[in-house]
């Protein structure tokens, strides 16, 4: 396709790593999640997203035009060359921050998957429309699962508000807007991130409302990651257990 | 509130398809029945299995006694005329 459309490349590593990041560090939950059930739902939400991740970054590989595939992307790029939000590489800690950051994400994915699916971009309205059902259901399931623990015994509130002050300041960078934001906006491919952000408080703060926990009163945000500029150092320690296999083994598939 | 940390059990049916009944899948654990219904989404349904999910607490089931096995089901044994195997289904009533 256009491979005179750098703007769209960088957008669409952009929706492709966050579901890759994020997707990677939910399957770490697999095996060890604290119930059955909770690590089923956590392993279909991790699949959910690589599956997402595939379609993004196949259309990525394709307007870019070198010849890289999906995989390439993902499993052949380093640290500088990843454009996820920061929020998204932290490592996962305790359950309780595993879903507030996916009920952060979440509440902007919801959102933002809907309005693309009003894109000028074909690909862009199709890959929103199919991943936008799962993403509903990743929000009522972190929702939930924010309030129940919110709203649970002195113990869970307390790690819960502890995860929220923590991942409070990596939120802002979700509303970032650069040229490659100016430049979906202006051809119509997508609408501009900050324009999510009143959904997303209005789902954010009634949430945390119910679950009693409280958002930190400051808005200094932590950025670098969408743009690339830098990365926290737990993103290359990621990527070293997601990608070792193929650096290995250059070219192994099942 | 109970006081016990174990979520409750919970027993999962699901029907596969519109016009079936729904079958008994399995059972699993999770704290309220709103929660059950997406376990068992999660759980039960990662194949494409079901259009329709009902959960019940598996305390509020009552079972017969596989003790009165006899009483209960064997005087049916000898009545064959209950069976409707005397008529023949024609295919395109599906499933009776």
């Amino acid at each position: 396709m256009t491979a005179g459309n750098p703007h769209l490349f960088e957008f669409l590593l952009r929706q492709g790593d966050n579901a890759l990041v994020l997707g990677h560090r939910t399957s770490e939950w697999c095996g060890t999640a604290p119930a059955l059930e909770e690590d089923i739902a956590l392993a279909n939400t991790a699949l959910d997203l690589i599956g997402q991740t595939q379609l993004w970054l196949a259309y990525a590989a394709d307007v870019e035009g070198a010849g890289r595939s999906n995989d390439d992307l993902a499993f052949l790029r380093d640290v500088y060359d990843f454009r996820n939000v920061l929020m998204l590489e932290v490592p996962n800690e305790d359950f309780g921050r595993t879903m507030a950051r996916q009920f952060f994400f979440d509440a902007f994915q919801v959102p933002w998957l809907s309005a693309l699916q009003n894109s000028s971009e074909q690909r862009v309205s199709d890959i929103a429309h199919k991943s936008l059902k799962e993403a509903q259901y990743h929000l009522e399931r972190s929702a939930e699962t924010v309030i129940a623990l919110g709203d649970g015994t002195e113990l869970s509130n307390q790690l819960m508000q502890t995860a929220v002050n923590y991942l409070w300041p990596y939120t802002g960078e979700l509303f970032g807007e650069d040229d490659t934001d100016v430049a979906m906006h202006s051809q119509g491919i997508a609408p501009l991130p900050a324009s999510m952000r009143k959904a997303w408080n209005d789902t954010v703060f009634s949430t945390l409302n119910e679950a009693c926990l409280t958002a930190p009163d400051d808005p200094f945000a932590h950025t670098g990651g969408r743009n690339g500029v830098r990365h926290t150092e737990h993103l290359g320690h990621m990527l070293a257990v997601m990608q070792t296999l193929q650096r290995s083994y250059p070219g192994a598939t099942w | 509130m109970t006081t016990t940390k174990e979520w409750p059990l919970w027993e999962v049916f699901i029907r596969g398809q519109h016009g079936m009944s729904h079958r008994h899948v399995g059972s699993l654990h999770a704290p309220d029945a709103e929660r059950a219904i997406k376990n068992a989404r999660d759980v039960y349904t990662r194949r494409n299995e079901g259009t329709s999910i009902w959960v019940v607490e598996a305390a509020a089931i009552s079972a017969s006694s596989p003790s009165d096995k006899g009483p209960l089901y064997e005087p049916a044994s000898d009545k064959v005329y209950r069976h409707p195997t005397f008529y023949d289904l024609p295919d395109e009533a599906g499933n009776m």
